[in-house]
């Protein structure tokens, strides 16, 4: 990767429409290769999620067509919620299979161009619509039962299996959890007050995160992402095309992906999906995935860890930004990378590893630091424009391998010194299909 | 009719009231630029076909709940489905136990714009005895401080079917209720 470019999102962008946008970001790439001329590209992978939200087919032809790329060869990418994540591994794919030499990936959604339930209903249909979608479709009851099921495996038995009243016992596990997912809300908010791209950054708190409006139960609205409009861009090359073009290209190291079904219902009960540092016995009793946790994830990062040569992600990462569409979706993934086993999320959050050691949470991060998650802010407090969001944690996350995150965001609180290797992380419907890609400085 | 005439707004929800009113709108942005909106409707009636999944629906219409059996390994899916997900074999119909337990829940306190008029209401994935996996359904006749997982749950059915999945629910079982 050679360059990105991102337009800020945004609730709604009355004066850009999609191609406009998806210029914007493409221009903002380019600046930072003033060699690559427009020639010089070879072709484009374009996402974009929902024809619905577009209410124009083949927009991608149409994004092609103003970029001034015509006649060289595009696809257009759609995989749900982890639409940008696959749109970066096609265009990788492009170049690692020698079939270009250049290829932009660029991606956009325009959402505020109906109503927010509107919105929702539309996210909707990417649920069974003759199973799921018609008893009120709607994506954040969907990872609120998921959640709810994370809860009783691993904190209502593991942290309260001295309470013998069943539903007791599971009240006190639902109010523990959902102080801790807070803090992931926090953490997101607070880091995006030093991003300027970011659509949401909030000076909140945890009491601030539990008493805003409930949405599905236990999720309140400061533990979901929203709805964006924006676009971003990504410039990949091959190794010897992109000494030509910059004198910090970031390497792409390891790509992976992984699916499961469509409806939660249909999770099988198996066995766990072993990390190279896991064993057997770590998981003796546990039913997998379930709907508890996200068997894509896992396998998609397997395959990205395998490629990159990595053993164990939290010691051989020093970053990730992952789709953390809800708070809790943020813990269930830590689990599913790898960063701590199934079950230790919520401590992981307690320990502070995720967090950054120079920002003030207003609680205690002990291990602030290790391994940062979402430093830009995650799509809980960046916006969701979903056919750009994959996009965009490809930007920030080459911005810190650069270490340019303070000639991009006007700050260096975000910078994580001498990050060398991250992560990123893009998630589609309950975790029916996700991507993971191992990105990597000099 | 000129554009002087259309209303100007710094305010998007002011442009969305507009475009209700009138079908048109100015949205003046920070540059003072001026943007157009207009109404554009957009509905559809769509064919729907349950194709593979009809026998589901009209058993609900007959009071039964109807998952499948693989064929070859014998995976049972509450959620019915013509070929297994774990060897590709057909899979053949059975009826279900029209009690169950609930395995994860959740209240929707909000919901997408089809279903916002009936919230709050529960989602549930149940868990039956014989069935490996689970099906989604709604619960009635009870509130979010009264609903666990484990807790045992009954099926209902619609009077008038709809053909729809809303025409099975699940309400609590006798005496699973808090006092």
């Amino acid at each position: 990767m050679v360059s990105g470019g991102v337009t800020k999102f945004a609730k709604a962008h009355p004066e850009m429409d999609f191609r406009l946008m998806c210029k914007n970001a493409f221009d903002r790439a380019r600046a930072e290769v003033p060699n690559l001329r427009l020639d010089g590209i070879d072709g484009t992978r374009i996402s974009y999620f929902s024809d619905h939200f577009t209410r124009q087919l083949k927009a991608a032809s149409m994004v092609q067509d103003y970029l001034g790329l015509n006649p060289r060869g595009s696809v257009r990418i759609e995989w749900g919620g982890a639409t940008g994540g696959e749109c970066f591994q096609a265009a990788y794919e492009a170049v690692a299979s020698g079939r270009m030499d250049t290829c932009l990936a660029i991606g956009f959604e325009t959402m505020s161009r109906v109503a927010t339930w509107k919105g929702n209903e539309f996210i909707a249909l990417a649920s069974d619509t003759n199973f799921d979608f018609p008893l009120g479709g709607f994506y954040t009851g969907y990872y609120a039962l998921m959640v709810m099921r994370h809860l009783f495996e691993y904190v209502r038995r593991a942290k309260f299996s001295h309470i013998s009243d069943e539903r007791e016992a599971q009240r006190k596990a639902i109010e523990y959890g959902t102080r801790v997912m807070a803090k992931v809300s926090v953490k997101n908010h607070r880091n995006a007050l030093y991003n300027p791209y970011a659509q949401y950054p909030k000076n909140i708190d945890v009491a601030g995160v539990l008493g805003s409006d409930m949405v599905s139960y236990p999720l309140t609205r400061e533990q979901i992402c929203t709805m964006s409009d924006g676009a971003a861009a990504a410039i990949l090359c091959t190794e010897e095309r992109a000494k030509e073009l910059t004198d910090h290209p970031i390497l792409i190291k390891g790509v992976g992906c992984g699916t499961d079904t469509m409806r939660l219902a249909d999770r099988p009960f198996g066995k766990v999906l072993l990390m190279p540092h896991e064993k057997p016995s770590d998981y003796a009793h546990l039913e997998y995935p379930g709907v508890h946790s996200f068997r894509a994830g896992r396998s998609a990062g397997l395959e990205a860890y395998r490629h990159a040569g990595i053993e164990n992600p939290g010691k051989d990462l020093d970053f990730i930004e992952l789709h953390d569409a809800y708070s809790s979706s943020e813990i269930q993934t830590y689990e599913d990378l790898g960063l701590c086993k199934y079950g230790e999320g919520y401590d992981f959050v307690e320990r502070g590893d995720a967090f950054l050691p120079n920002i003030d949470y207003g609680f205690p991060v002990p291990r602030a630091g290790t391994i940062p998650v979402n430093p830009s802010g995650g799509l809980i407090a960046c916006g969701h424009p979903v056919g750009a969001t994959g996009l965009m944690q490809a930007v920030f996350a080459f911005w810190q391998l650069q270490g340019t995150i303070g000639k991009h965001f006007g700050s260096d609180r975000l910078q994580i010194p001498k990050a060398k290797r991250g992560a990123i992380h893009s998630h589609a419907g309950t975790g029916s299909s996700v991507t993971v890609t191992i990105m990597e400085g000099k | 009719m000129c554009a002087k005439e259309l209303k100007k707004t710094s305010r998007f929800t002011e442009v969305q009231a507009e475009l209700e009113r009138t079908g048109a709108a100015l949205f003046v942005d920070k540059e003072g630029s001026e943007n157009l909106y207009i109404r554009s409707p957009y509905t559809i009636q769509y064919i729907h076909s349950y194709a593979e999944d009809s026998p589901f629906f009209l058993g609900l219409a007959e009071g039964r709940i109807r998952g499948t059996r693989c064929t070859a390994c014998q995976y049972t899916f509450a959620t019915p489905r013509g070929h297994c997900q774990f060897c590709g074999e057909p899979t053949q119909w059975v009826d279900l136990p029209t009690k169950g337990k609930v395995h994860a829940w959740t209240t929707c306190h909000y919901g997408s714009e089809a279903f916002l008029k009936e919230t709050p209401y529960n989602l549930v994935l149940v868990e039956f005895e014989g069935a490996k996996s689970l099906l989604l359904s709604r619960l009635k006749d009870c509130g979010e401080e009264d609903i666990y997982v484990g807790m045992p749950i009954e099926a209902r059915f619609a009077q008038e079917p709809s053909y729809s999945i809303t025409d099975l629910w699940f309400v609590p079982a006798p005496g699973s209720l808090k006092k």
